[in-house]
């Protein structure tokens, strides 16, 4: 294992985030905030309580996991997205790691700062509505496993785009659309029973319902589904990462 | 093969074995297009070898492959007896690329961006070894400068630092010294002469021929893909140089005189000079008979003087036969 390696890619990207802290802390929160003052505040006190959690609260878990799936997803893309742009990827491709290290550099780097947005959204929101935990292991544990996903998704994407353009569609056109559709807002079972069949199929319902269930113990499917649902789709990602290796695909002529 | 077998503290007493063996490479890029066909090559240890060729000749896919950017289509290589794909770290930690393409991190500084390399290849960090390598590239007083506020000559040496900066024993500089001033040329050459001195192998192209002919111990020509010649330097020159001697005449001459016509004889413009161009490889140059001829026909001269032709004329005639 290649320690040093892993080191260096690491800290380059966490030095990456501290340079472009405007826009890669500062403006997540300040977006978070305007929901709360929207949708806590100003609507949600005309909303009644779901499930017992008034709706200001009940959208904290949401608005996390919004940020952390898009954040995670836009770091780690554009992480290993600029090499490739600007050449300096020939380092890495010389360099004696293996896929595994610039994976764990990469993908470590974009998920520790997606975890760290989702404490500082977290403890923003905190600000506008009183925060209960009822599992803080397990939130941390869904935090991080949905920030190391999402991470691996964007390191795929990231490799997958040959343009700036590319590197915007899946998160404006898939993601964006899933986390707004998938509860973050509402519980899925304040739809009507075809379009909660409908959600079933999507994949960040898993997500959001384990992730709320460990700040109020309510969810909308089984926290051991939700679970297994995480696991089985950071294992999917780790199977692409390491054919997109073996093969060399888009990162050697 | 152990490593030790292959490593040579003595950069002029060269050992045998070879540090790269490239063995039947091929590589077709997925376009279709053949760049590179059926390459065999070994460099030696502590060599400087310049691979000379023109644009789109392969240098920098045959480079690429040994690196580990390209994937090779067909054919093996081995570093120091590690297969670049089996034993893809050992191979590698042996080796410092400087790419023809400047890309650098435009908002890192050169010691960051160092550092960064060496961590990269698996070194500790040492801080004292870095600053030895940008002080022998004159970068010392823009260690903490952002890259992207330095000029292409310095960026293309911080490139180079970058590839030093984990101690490589076999260093690739793929036209190391385009976009690089006369004087900055020079202490490049002489930084790599020192590299040579304390052991790295080196394998550099370069468009300039003089710089291969200043600097190298081997050359090797490609083109269209083939490597179309591998040769000791000196050899290489003394072999393919083509000579002339050219005769400084006590009288002008209108023209040449009958009877000598059609032997490689030219006249100068002005009927004061006799240029004979001969092959050293030729069995005989023809000179005793030339000048024999010469007296007999009365004609005699001041002074002489022979020239060997460059590498570059060497060079021209090559690629245009292979063509
Ligand atoms: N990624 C690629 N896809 C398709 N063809 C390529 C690719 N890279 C290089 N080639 C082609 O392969 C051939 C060899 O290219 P290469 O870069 O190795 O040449 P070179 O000898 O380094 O030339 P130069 O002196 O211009 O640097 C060229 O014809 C080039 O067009
Ligand atoms: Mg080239």
């Amino acid at each position: 294992m290649n320690l040093y390696a892993i080191k260096a890619i690491y800290l380059f990207e966490m030095a990456r985030t501290w340079r472009t802290l405007m826009q890669s802390i500062v403006s997540p929160v300040l977006s978070t905030s305007l929901y709360f003052v929207v949708f806590g505040a100003a609507i949600g006190s005309r909303i009644a309580e779901i499930d017992g959690v008034s709706y200001g609260a009940f959208i904290v878990p949401g608005l996390v996991m919004l940020s952390l799936l898009t954040q995670s997803i836009a770091n780690a893309s554009f992480g290993i997205y600029f090499p490739k742009f600007v050449g300096t990827i020939y380092e890495l491709l010389s360099a004696p790691i293996s896929p595994l290290e610039i994976v764990l550099g990469y993908v470590g780097a974009a998920a520790t700062k997606s975890v760290i947005l989702g404490l500082i959204i977290l403890a923003t929101a905190g600000l506008f509505v009183p925060l209960r935990i009822a599992h803080p292991f397990w939130m941390i544990a869904f935090l991080v496993l949905t920030a190391t996903t999402f991470s691996l998704f964007g390191f795929i994407i990231g490799i997958w785009a040959d343009g700036f353009e590319k590197l915007q569609v899946i998160p404006l056109l898939v993601i964006t659309p899933l986390t707004f559709l998938g509860g973050s807002f509402y519980s899925v079972s304040m739809l009507p029973p075809f379009w909660q069949t409908v959600t079933m199929f999507n994949p960040v319902v898993y997500l959001m319902s384990g992730f709320r269930w460990s700040f109020y113990d309510i969810a909308d499917v089984g926290v051991g589904v939700s679970l297994a649902m995480t696991l089985a789709f950071l294992a999917s990602c780790l199977g692409i990462v390491w054919w997109i290796f073996r093969t060399g695909y888009r990162l050697k002529a | 093969m152990a490593v030790d077998k292959t490593r040579n503290t003595h950069g002029t007493n060269r050992s045998m074995a070879p540090v790269i063996s490239v063995a039947n490479l091929s590589k077709t890029y997925a376009s279709g297009f053949q760049a590179l066909k059926g390459i065999n090559l070994e460099i030696q240890d502590s060599e400087i070898f310049a691979l000379l060729g023109p644009n789109g000749a392969g240098k920098t896919t045959l480079i690429g492959i040994i690196c580990g950017i390209v994937n090779p289509s067909e054919g093996a290589v081995s570093v120091a007896g590690h297969d670049i794909i089996a034993s893809y770290r050992a191979a590698r930690s042996m080796i410092g690329l400087v790419p023809q393409e400047l890309a650098t991190d435009a908002f890192e500084t050169v010691w960051a961006t160092a550092s960064f390399s060496r961590g990269l290849f698996g070194k500790k960090a040492n801080p004292a070894h870095i600053e030895k390598v940008l002080k022998e590239l004159s970068l010392w007083d823009k260690k903490d400068s952002k890259i992207i506020t330095l000029s292409g000559g310095m960026k293309r040496r911080v490139m180079i630092a970058k590839a030093l900066s984990h101690e490589p024993q076999i260093l690739f500089l793929d036209e190391p010294t385009a976009g690089v001033d006369v004087e900055l040329r020079k202490d490049m050459w002489e930084v790599v002469r020192a590299l040579r001195a304390s052991g790295v192998t080196i394998i550099l192209t370069t468009h300039y021929i003089e710089e291969a002919e200043q600097m190298a111990d081997r050359i090797g020509v490609i083109n269209h893909g083939e490597l179309i010649l591998v040769e000791d330097k000196d050899e290489l020159m003394r072999k393919l140089g083509r000579k002339q001697l050219t005769l400084n005449l006590h009288n002008r001459l209108a023209a040449i005189p009958p009877g000598l016509e059609g032997r490689g004889l030219e006249l100068s413009a002005d009927g004061s000079e006799l240029v004979y161009t001969y092959d050293t490889r030729a069995q005989r140059t023809g000179i005793t008979t030339l000048l024999k001829d010469l007296s007999a026909a009365g004609i005699t001269f001041r002074d002489l003087n022979t020239t060997q032709s460059s590498l570059e004329d060497i060079f021209v005639n090559l690629v245009r036969q292979s063509k």
